[in-house]
């Protein structure tokens, strides 16, 4: 196969001399890069010509490319990017000399979309960012809505406690994910089965708390969005042991598996020092040895009342990250047992900030046709009391008044620091909710991570940053 | 209440009490727009009144959209939007060693750069001007008493009545070394000029922020090694986070009713 007809000579960029006379000898042979025919609707296009040719020209061809960097476009559509990531890949035979990231084909304008919502309508659209962590997304704009509004230190214990618990399962489920799509991405089907079943528990309880699998909106400003009952904790509680033996599963398949040693042992290295430079966070961080995690450095949502430790590895590789991430699912899980011990002893105590200005005005209740408004509810606003009703109206279609001011809240995320910077005017909508997101950030680090590397391990090093594209893109 | 007759645009209307506000006259804060947003080089730093909140836009009227005439009685609203003034000293927690120690780091751009010290809702944001926001930022990530190693990236913020000032480039600092400390930088610039030095060279992990703020904003990161667009296509037209960018979005029919787009509702703001 030839590569003929590009105008510009030095797009060929590093390929050797004597393959470029070469190529110039042999002839393309091709009847259209020249035609005059074209020459209106072609203009100047590149021309490309995958004729036959004996197999002679054929070897002499490879011994010509094996000599040249060829520029390969990985993606957007790629089962092993982690989603619609794109990489540009520019490759010395198989070593990676280059590697540059594209991103944007998921953007959907979630931040703009919000300074034309209210407050409380602005969980439904940053959940939706990254889709794996919603429920991070959502406490990390609550926190920063409650600083802005000055009523941090008013949120009930319980909605607290709350929170932390959804978060950690969800923790759970997004490092379940991670390692079940690097497991995929490296062939290792058994991996990403056992993942999404062992998720999917996790999946079923935020179902039965909040109504849905994934988007949840269930953080609110103020508190949760409803309360988590008995018997929740109780399916939960009935679900863990099962949970724990399939994660062991997962470590007695991946740990000391070895190909996928050989895959992910000193693959993917960034130093400290790499990390540092590059502000990447999370797993990759803790991966270098540093324990900087933001629920022990910078508490928030009472996480310094909790017991946990924070994992970290030495080797800075993606295998230390698998390792870590493996270690944190068990942490999660020291965190939720101690959360759902909380929640048991908290019951009934309430999960909205006090303020009925700021509290919204009904909780959901499952009723015989599926969940709702609660009926005592709908029984005072719509016979009881007008006054109820106004206020219930107010505060759903108006929503309440934000001080004006900018506020940054930052949470750790399964990925990193989540930071969200939020603005307001004095109004009812943010004036300008903007979201740091960790995949957004870390994912600079591809580069760093691939190039040097064989082609093979660019999708290791991809796969142990853990982008997911909703994030990236927002 | 009675149905109000035609409205009276210049009587005050009652809610303007509820911002924040600390009863300071209208013509003094016009002023004070003046004096603390025209970023001029060289220009004396004149120190903005301790504890005086500072004018950032106008908010009019009480609802969103402009279908129809507003017959609420509201249309005349004219609400300034207050945001807190400079702190004086001492700042709490760690703010005064954070600002001290950039003082004595770099003494120069911090007297040039530092328009305003900020203190509100625990956090610390500099208010500094972008002629010396290299020589500050610098100082933050290399001086021991500082160290603020990790950048959380840089926000855009789009003030459309800030005239001088329309544009804002916010940055986030984290230092780990001194147990997660935070502070904020807010540079901005005027629309007609909207160029802001790149510090992509002093923090790398602000390289794709930097592209994303241009690619959103229009802000023109100087020395920024690639300033391409990042999320939207490249042949794209005008940058979709700016207040005078629509939401876009279509009309929604449904049982003969129409509800407009978003952006063009008649909702409360």
């Amino acid at each position: 196969m030839t590569y003929s007809g590009q105008h510009d000579p030095t797009f060929v960029g590093s390929r050797a001399d004597d393959g470029a006379e070469y190529l110039d000898s042999v002839g393309t042979g091709d009847l259209y890069a020249g035609g005059d025919e074209f020459a209106d609707s072609v203009d100047s296009g590149a021309v490309y010509t995958a004729g036959g040719g004996d197999w002679d020209q054929i070897v002499k061809d490879v011994a010509t490319l094996g000599a040249e960097r060829i520029v390969v476009n990985m993606g957007p559509q790629h089962p092993s990017t982690h989603g619609v990531l794109r990489l540009v890949l520019e490759l010395d035979g198989e070593t990676v000399r280059e590697a540059r990231a594209g991103i944007g084909f998921l953007h959907t304008g979630i931040e703009k979309n919000m300074e034309y919502r209210t407050f409380v309508q602005g969980t439904t659209f940053c959940t939706r960012m990254d889709y794996l962590t919603p429920i991070f997304n959502e406490a990390a704009y609550c926190l920063a809505v409650e600083k802005l509004l000055g009523i941090t230190d008013q949120i009930p214990q319980r909605a607290s406690d709350i929170r932390v618990l959804m978060m950690e399962l969800n923790r759970i489920g997004s490092h379940l994910i991670c390692l079940a799509t690097g497991g995929m991405e490296l062939g290792a089907t058994t991996i990403m089965t056992v993942g999404f079943r062992e998720r999917e528990r996790i999946l079923r309880f935020f179902e039965a708390v909040s109504g849905l699998r994934m988007n949840h909106a269930y953080v609110r400003p103020g508190g949760v969005a409803q309360d988590v009952l008995p018997e929740h904790l109780d399916q939960l509680e009935s679900e863990l042991p099962a949970l724990r033996r399939g994660i062991r599963e997962i470590e007695l398949l991946l740990l000391e598996n070895p190909v996928f040693k050989g895959r992910t042992v000193d693959v993917g290295h960034l130093s400290l020092t790499g990390c540092m430079a590059l502000g990447v966070t999370g797993p990759i961080l803790r991966s270098t040895g540093l324990p900087h995690d933001l629920r022990k450095s910078d508490p928030y949502c009472g996480y310094e009342t909790y017991d946990f430790d924070v994992v970290t590895r030495q080797d800075a590789d993606a295998y230390g990250r698998v390792v870590i991430r493996l270690d944190e699912i068990w942490q999660s899980l020291r965190i939720a047992e101690q959360a759902i011990a909380r929640l048991r002893a908290s019951q009934g105590e309430p999960v909205m900030v006090a303020d009925r200005k700021i509290a919204w005005p009904a909780q959901l209740s499952v009723g015989a046709d599926g969940q709702g408004n609660s009926l005592d509810h709908i029984r005072e606003i719509m016979g009881e009391s007008m006054e109820s009703l106004i206020h219930h109206f107010k505060l759903v279609t108006e929503g309440f008044r934000v001080p004006p001011g900018q506020a940054y809240a930052a949470i750790e995320s399964p990925k990193g620091e989540l930071g969200v910077h939020l603005v307001s005017d004095g109004g009812t909508r943010p004036y300008r909710a903007h979201f740091r997101d960790p995949s957004f950030h870390n994912l600079q680090a591809a580069s760093a991570l691939a190039e040097g590397g064989l082609v093979a391990d660019v999708i290791v090093a991809v796969a142990s940053i853990d982008p997911v594209m909703g994030g990236v893109d927002r | 209440m009675t149905t109000t007759g035609p409205e009276t645009p210049d009587k005050t209307p009652p809610s303007q009490t509820t911002t924040r506000d600390e009863a300071n006259q209208p013509s003094q804060t016009e002023e004070q727009v003046v004096d603390t947003t025209t970023a001029q080089a060289g220009a004396a730093v004149v120190p903005a009144g301790a504890g005086e909140p500072t004018v950032v836009a106008h908010r009019t009227g009480m609802f969103g959209g402009s279908l129809g005439g507003d017959t609420s009685g509201y249309g005349g609203l004219d609400v300034p939007v207050l945001f807190p003034g400079a702190s004086e000293r001492p700042y709490g927690s760690y703010f005064d060693e954070v600002v001290d120690a950039l003082q004595a780091a770099a003494p120069e751009a911090f007297a040039a750069g530092v328009e305003r010290v900020v203190v509100d809702r625990g956090e610390l944001t500099l208010v500094v001007r972008r002629e010396q926001l290299r020589a500050l930022v610098a100082a933050l990530r290399d001086d021991a008493r500082l160290r603020f190693e990790v950048i959380s990236g840089v926000s855009g913020v789009h003030w459309p009545q800030q005239t001088g000032a329309e544009l804002h480039a916010v940055y986030h600092f984290v230092s780990i070394t001194h147990g997660t400390r935070r502070v904020r930088l807010d540079v901005s610039c005027p629309d007609e000029d909207p160029r802001v030095p790149s510090i992509v060279d002093i923090y790398p992990g602000n390289d794709w922020h930097e592209r994303e703020t241009f690619d959103m904003f229009g802000i023109v990161f100087e020395g920024h090694p690639g300033l391409t667009r990042i999320l939207m296509p490249d042949d794209w037209a005008g940058h979709p986070q700016r207040k005078d960018y629509p939401l876009g979005g279509v009309p929604v029919e449904y049982h003969g009713a129409t509800i407009p787009a978003p952006d063009q509702r008649r909702s409360y703001k």
